[in-house]
């Protein structure tokens, strides 16, 4: 399982990195998903992998650690909304520039700030 | 004199009138600048109760919820948030006043509502002791960062906040990859418990701990604009709002307080797993950051960039003068910090005021006098404030690749700013542009805030010094945590 669980966080921060590095602002944003999916899972495992035990004291013998849980659905939160909001500020630059390059056109003197 | 419950209050506070203001702003904008001067002004004044009870006793501790540390997350009143408190809402106050002069408040929506989102962010981050909860405290200022950022913008404007988002989240993104990591290894995200722990790690969780003080780092340059991970600071703050860009001044600020919090608490210098591994990254860097932020001083090519480039500068010196970790020079980080923080916002916001000038127009002699002192003020020159910081952090960080570039820094920041004064106001031609008087007082009261801080600098560095001394000596700090154990 640790293999697996570990493979996986690394092909997902793998595909988000490379995403990233795109310069359009839809495979940006994508990116920023995969790469807090792979965040998610990681944080999720910092509290040791163990299968079948809930996280509450005197349920199971070994009960699993809770904070993790807790912290990874405060990171999903967080994430969630920040590529809410980062949607929505693509979507307003991309209706009012006709274009979504993440970088700054070299053509239009508007864009050199 | 224990502050209670006061010490929520920094974060409460402005949480509670933002929620107010979005629901009563309906009924038209004076009730929401009501709201966020009188939170502010009520900010500040608890702000510096806060600084006066943690002069005068041992940092004190808030429980969320009474749970107690490290399984809950605590806020924890000390000398240095104390400081950052009040230089936060002393910032905001006048900013906020100039925001509603300029009219810059009312060209967007829900701008005073972002603004105390803002202020408890900043305040949070500043006073927690727990490094989750700077985590979600990062993530509440930059969510409102986000906002007032693009406050009344149209395209550029939106885009150069993408870029912003897009690097913030990164920086998120590490953040829980580092935080995870040090969980893993000691069980606590309690900054102080972390403290504790960290120096009884076994040896085969030292590499991990030292990737995750690394990672950590990473995020607080990101936060900070330490070179190479500044791209986001001159468009964003360029693109910004004068008034906001001014606000934020105190915001990359954030970077440089988590790294000397987590330089000195929780990898202090002579800390086996870390040593030799934070101080020798952050110099380089922060030294590359400064020349490059004077380069970019002279090469700027609009006034609102330069400011940007200023306060990448500064970010430079800040993190160059903390990499020393000692006493002296956290002190004159800290001093610098205000300076800058102070020097940083005047420069804005005088660059909004030309910047809100019909262009080629010849500008007013008050305009340029304010710039000038501004000028001073950025460059380091005496008889302002700046003058004091750059020896003191000359005399704390005793190097010559520090001088060199330290003075060679200033000299081309100096530079760049009497070629960009000397272009945008000894201009014979052109239609005389009128400054109403209202508006230039803000910018000349943090000015003369200025003039204050270099009268007042010896009472001023002997209180940071013993701040400086008990961050070296973080053994109060961690009893005040009350941890299990005695640790």
């Amino acid at each position: 399982m640790e293999a697996l669980v570990a493979i996986t966080i690394g092909l997902l921060t793998a595909v988000g990195t490379y995403l990233m590095l795109r310069l359009r602002s839809f495979p940006v944003i994508l990116g920023l998903t995969f790469l807090s999916y792979a965040v998610n899972l990681f944080l999720f495992a910092a509290g040791r992998l163990k299968a079948g035990a809930v996280p509450i004291v005197y349920t199971t013998e070994a009960p699993s650690d809770p904070l993790p849980q807790a912290l990874v659905l405060t990171a999903i939160v967080i994430s969630f909304g920040m590529t809410a909001v980062m949607v929505m500020m693509a979507l307003g630059a991309w209706l009012e520039l006709g274009h979504d390059r993440v970088d700054p056109d070299r053509d239009a003197p508007e864009d050199q700030g | 004199m224990t502050m209670g419950h006061w010490i929520i209050a920094p974060v409460v506070l402005p949480a509670f009138l933002a929620a107010l203001s979005l629901l009563l702003a309906r009924h038209g904008t004076t009730v929401a600048r009501f709201l966020a001067l009188g939170g502010t002004v009520a900010l500040l004044a608890i702000s510096v109760t806060l600084m006066i009870a943690a002069s005068n006793g041992p940092p004190q501790l808030y429980r969320l919820g009474d749970w107690p540390a490290p399984f809950g997350i605590v806020l924890v009143l000390d000398r240095l948030s104390a400081l950052m408190l009040v230089l936060t809402s002393g910032l905001a106050l006048p900013v906020l006043v100039q925001a509603i002069v300029t009219g810059w408040d009312i060209r967007g929506r829900k701008f005073h509502a972002l603004w105390l989102f803002q202020l408890m962010g900043l305040n949070g981050a500043f006073l927690t002791g727990d490094a989750f909860n700077l985590f979600v405290f990062f993530e509440v200022l930059l969510i409102a960062s986000y906002g007032l950022m693009v406050h009344g913008g149209t395209g550029p404007r939106l885009r150069a906040g993408v870029q912003y988002i897009a690097v913030n989240l990164v920086g998120s993104t590490l953040f829980l990859f580092a935080l995870g990591t040090a969980y893993a290894v000691t069980g606590t995200l309690n900054m102080a418990d972390l403290a504790a722990k960290i120096p009884a790690l076994p040896d085969g969780d030292q590499a991990l701990m030292r990737v995750a003080a690394v990672l950590l780092m990473l995020v607080f340059a990101i936060k900070g604009a330490l070179v190479p991970l500044h791209f986001w600071l001159p468009g964003t703050y360029a693109a910004s709002p004068g008034v906001v860009a001014a606000l934020f001044a105190v915001m990359t600020k954030v970077g440089a307080y988590a790294a000397l919090r987590f330089g000195t608490l929780v990898f202090p210098p002579d800390l086996a797993v870390t040593s030799g591994l934070i101080g020798p990254l952050l110099l380089p860097a922060g030294l590359i950051t400064l020349a490059l932020g004077a380069i970019g001083i002279l090469g700027a090519a609009s006034l609102p960039r330069l400011a940007a480039y200023a306060a990448l500068m500064s970010m430079g010196t800040v993190f160059t003068a903390m990499a020393a970790f000692t006493p002296w020079a956290t002190m004159a980080t800290l001093y610098y910090v205000i300076h800058s923080t102070l020097a940083g916002a005047a420069l804005f916001l005088i660059a909004d005021l030309v910047q809100a000038r019909a262009p080629g127009s010849r500008l007013p002699g008050l305009l340029a006098a304010l710039f000038m002192a501004s000028a001073i003020a950025t460059a380091g020159l005496p008889p302002l404030s700046g003058f004091p910081a750059k020896l003191m952090i000359l005399q704390a960080q005793p190097l010559w690749p520090v001088w060199a570039v330290i003075l060679g820094g200033s000299f081309l920041a100096l530079l760049g700013l009497s070629r960009s004064g000397s272009a945008l106001f000894w201009k014979p031609q052109g239609d005389a542009a009128t400054l109403p008087l209202t508006q230039a007082l803000i910018p000349a009261a943090l000015l003369l805030a200025l003039v204050a801080l270099t009268v007042l600098a010896g009472p001023v560095t002997a209180w940071l010094a013993e701040t400086a001394r008990l961050l070296h000596d973080p053994a109060p700090y961690i009893l005040a945590n009350d941890l299990p154990g005695g640790a």
